[in-house]
């Protein structure tokens, strides 16, 4: 039998649903577009109609002005779904970041899921990944090198407290990108026992409003711009990755320059962005938890989108899976890995 | 290995010298003996495993790890010892997700048994001394299983400690100089104290660490060859010279050595204290009198006076440096020799604390004791005023003279750079002696080397600031050093831009220097191009702003 047209259509600049006419996470203004999480380059302004998860759509209202409560705009809860043009649609955590969902959908018979990004360990910020049965399964592969393996987050965050002891004249600057990770780290402080306020970049500071709406306790924080010099010594300051080591960080008290992140397993890369502090925290699946993922799931093929897709591709072929690479342009947000 | 793992992750990250100088103190002093020592001299390259290559390392991660996701990995890491840290199966730390499918695995999927291991001893750390005496002790053919088992006993950082332990090339910056400092600052005591033991006592130095806190006398030298610390000179900037206080002497442009003859050895130091003899062994054998001296290693060269007694350029004298062992060939095209100009002990008698006058007349009879073949008078500059002098210096057309040497008559031989003793006056064109900080590949022909050098001088706060940036001025040859030189010790990779290890000081040459915005220091030289490879400097003798900034026209 001839194989029919696929009813998911890979393009460079998104995944086109052709039978409900709507694009998964499209890196154009489109007409119809379901968005899996509010990062850039899943997210973008200009689509007519947007269909995600409410905490999605809220992100988008705060960053591009997305009108969340539009008549075009559907909010989808977890669990949820829709049916369009004889497709199924449904929405499932992906354990990536506030809102992040898995996207499900069924067509005659056949099941697609779309990961948008995700993770496999516990998050205070958001909702566990789900395992979602399917044919065919999209990952995908940031960091899809055994050398990416993520240390537990309880040793990391120690790490970081230990910094900010050790030095109690200086403060620790981490670098966290605005939206999932720096949430992440002031909640995984305070489950690991930091109640002092934390100190904040100008930039983080209605993401993290946000948050604490969605009823995610961040503590006290307080604007590095509303405070003395001196109020900070001995305390955690965070800002996204570019004001590290910018003129920004001159107003901090001799800071200690940390970044979270899944790139700090690496230590050039680390050394490549001036940092003394690396803290291996990332909020996208590791080596093992992306094979693990596909083990699990145990798809009829695996679809791999960005990151190194090669090395994931290559451990399919090992254990005699099918695969293949999407080309999915403008997915390389570095700085939120 | 855990304080061990824990000190290399914070150099790596650590980019003041006097924060790199206040882990090693920290370390020094809070770590046992023997971990310390053998810590040093992992630290500065003191340690050397024959059984122990990078080959062993992919050998052994062949086995457990497919080829491909190897390549991939060492591709997007740059660093095997790196590579193999991370992806060497974790049995102390099973990954969070306990899904059993990582790297471990991939050996089993390709229908590949993971070899045999010895289980691993949990629960027990791994010393650093441990390490040592397992890989001192292994054969070329019980390495891997060796290696192989302290691996499974430590997690990435420890394994990554390990692995640069075992191959060398730790690359964190710390040069014999600052581990010495370290050490001199870690007990009280001083770094010329400790620059003179340090060679005389092998690694792990336990001797040196219980004179440090005081448990045990200054460990007795008599029988050991060992370094003396270098008197070394200021430039001279525009001071006019009283000669009657000052005793001139070319400076010549080779290296500078020390031999030392003593306890039944013969050693050639060079300026950082490396020992170098094992190139030179017509001077080894030749240097038979029970002595230090201080001279300049040069080579024979025809085009400057001929055979009788002229040296040839720094280039020629290249062909003999860095060798670990040297061919009949070399001694004939390249004959050494060293022109000596100090003394600074004879026959049991230690000649530094006296003034360079009697040290020169001891020196003058004591050269008549040594070989001519292979040492040689550096001649006291007769000139009748410092005016006269100038005029000599201006006319010296000698390839090997690099300028003149201005010695206080009445100054003793004392360690380092002091101020008003010991002046050094080059000869035009100016010249700095900057550190390699980047590189970049060149276009053409040169495309495929790394050929164009952005270097640097130090600040008076120790920071290392470009200066300019060079493409010119090397043979063919020392392109190709210079290209390896770049891929062996790129730290950081920026695009097309490559870091690299902030060690080797290349000795520019300028028309003039300007003060210009393009520069972070502030400074811009005018057509520089690399006049020597200065692989015999520590990158710590390298050149200060200051001393560029005075030289701004």
């Amino acid at each position: 039998m001839a194989r029919t047209r696929p009813w998911l259509e890979p393009h460079p600049h998104g995944l086109y649903v052709r039978p409900a006419d709507l694009w998964i996470d499209p890196a154009r203004p489109v007409e119809r577009a379901a968005v899996t999480h509010g990062h850039a380059d899943h997210a973008r302004s200009g689509h007519h109609a947007v269909f995600a998860t409410p905490e999605t759509l809220a992100i988008m209202a705060l960053r591009y002005g997305v009108d969340a409560t539009a008549p075009s705009n559907t909010a989808v809860r977890y669990g949820d779904g829709f049916e369009r043009g004889g497709v199924r649609f449904g929405f499932h955590p992906a354990g990536h970041v506030l809102g992040s969902a898995q996207i499900a959908m069924e067509y005659r018979g056949e099941r697609i899921v779309v990961t948008g990004d995700y993770k496999r360990r516990p998050d205070p910020t958001c909702a566990p990944f789900e395992i979602v049965p399917c044919d065919i399964f999209i990952t995908e592969a940031t960091f899809g090198l055994p050398v990416f393996r993520h240390p537990p987050t309880a040793g990391e965050i120690a790490k970081l407290l230990a910094a900010v002891r050790a030095e109690p004249d200086r403060c620790v600057l981490v670098g966290a990108y605005a939206l999932g990770k720096a949430q992440r780290v002031i909640a995984e402080l305070r489950a690991a026992g930091w109640h002092a306020p934390i100190y904040i970049h100008g930039a983080l500071e209605r993401m993290c409003a946000l948050y604490a709406d969605h009823g995610v306790d961040l503590g006290e924080l307080r604007l590095v711009s509303e405070t003395d010099k001196a109020e900070m010594a001995g305390q955690i300051v965070l800002a996204p990755p570019s004001a590290l080591n910018d003129r920004w960080s001159r107003r901090l008290p001799d800071p200690v320059a940390a970044m979270a992140s899944g790139w700090m397993r690496v230590r050039q890369r680390a050394r490549a962005r001036m940092v003394e502090l690396p803290l291996v925290i990332s909020d996208h699946a590791d080596w093992d938890e992306l094979t693990a993922t596909i083990a699990e799931v145990n798809p009829r093929e695996s679809w791999i989108t960005h990151g190194s897709e090669e090395g994931l591709l290559r451990w399919c072929e090992l254990t005699q899976r099918s695969a293949r690479a999407l080309h999915l342009v403008g997915r390389d947000l570095e700085e939120e890995a | 290995m855990k304080r061990f793992a824990a000190l290399i992750d914070r150099l790596v990250y650590t980019r003041s010298r006097n924060s790199k100088l206040a882990l090693i103190v920290d370390y020094l002093k809070h770590t046992p003996d023997p971990d310390r020592g053998w810590a040093l001299a992992a630290l500065t390259g003191a340690l050397d495993f024959p059984a122990v290559k990078a080959g062993t390392v992919r050998a052994l991660l062949g086995a457990r790890v497919d080829d491909e996701l190897f390549r991939l990995s060492r591709h997007f890491v740059g660093d095997t010892a790196e590579t193999a840290a991370l992806l060497w199966p974790d049995s102390i730390h099973p990954s969070p997700s306990g899904e059993g499918t990582g790297v471990g695995a991939i050996g089993l999927a390709q229908g590949i048994e993971p070899p045999p291991q010895t289980p691993p001893l949990k629960g027990r750390g791994l010393s650093v001394s441990e390490a040592v005496d397992a890989l001192m002790a292994a054969t070329r053919s019980d390495a891997p299983a060796i290696l192989a088992s302290l691996l499974d006993r430590l997690d990435a950082d420890g394994r990554y400690a390990l692995l640069k332990l075992a191959l060398g090339g730790m690359r964190v910056g710390v040069s014999a100089r600052l581990a010495k400092q370290a050490f001199a600052q870690a007990f009280g005591v001083p770094i010329d104290d400790v620059e003179e033991l340090w060679h005389a006592i092998p690694p792990p130095y336990v001797p040196l660490f219980a004179w440090g806190e005081g448990r045990a006398p200054r460990p007795d030298l008599a029988d050991v060859a060992f370094f003396r610390p270098f008197m070394l000179a200021h430039p001279l900037e525009g001071e006019s010279i009283d000669l009657a206080d000052f005793a001139a002497e070319w400076k010549w442009d080779g290296i500078r050595v020390q031999l030392v003859h003593g306890g039944g050895e013969t050693r050639i130091y060079s300026r950082g204290g490396e020992e170098i003899g094992a190139a030179f062994p017509e001077l080894l054998a030749a240097f038979d009198q029970d002595a230090v001296i201080d001279g300049e290693l040069l080579v024979r060269g025809e085009a400057q006076g001929g055979a009788e007694g002229g040296a040839a350029s720094f280039n020629a004298l290249q062909q003999r440096l860095g060798r670990k062992a040297v061919t009949k060939r070399m001694l004939a095209d390249y004959p050494a020799f060293v022109r000596v100009y100090d003394l600074l002990a004879v026959d049991g008698n230690d000649l530094r604390g006296l003034p360079w006058t009697e040290r020169r007349r001891q020196l003058e009879a004591f050269v008549l004791r040594l070989a001519a073949s292979h040492f040689d008078l550096s001649p006291v500059i007769e000139a009748p005023h410092f005016e006269g002098l100038a005029t000599l210096r201006a006319g010296a057309r000698d390839a090997a003279i690099e300028g003149v040497m201005l010695k206080r008559r009445d100054a003793p031989y004392v360690a380092g750079r002091r101020a008003g003793l010991w002046y050094k006056w080059k000869r035009d064109p100016l010249v700095a002696d900057c550190v390699m900080m980047y590189a970049q590949r060149g276009n053409g022909r040169r495309a495929s080397f790394y050929s164009d050098y952005t270097f640097g001088c130090w600040t008076d706060a120790g920071e290392l600031l470009p200066v300019g940036k060079a493409y010119s001025g090397f043979t063919d040859q020392e392109l190709k050093w210079l290209d390896k030189f770049v891929r062996d010790h790129t730290i950081d990779r920026f695009g097309p831009v490559r870091e690299v290890e902030k060690t080797l000081v290349l000795e520019v040459a300028f028309d003039s220097i300007h003060a210009s915005k393009r520069h972070k220091s502030g400074l811009a030289m005018r057509f520089p191009r690399i006049a020597r490879i200065r692989r015999d400097k520590p990158a710590e003798e390298a050149d200060r702003i200051a001393t560029l900034r005075a030289m701004v026209t």
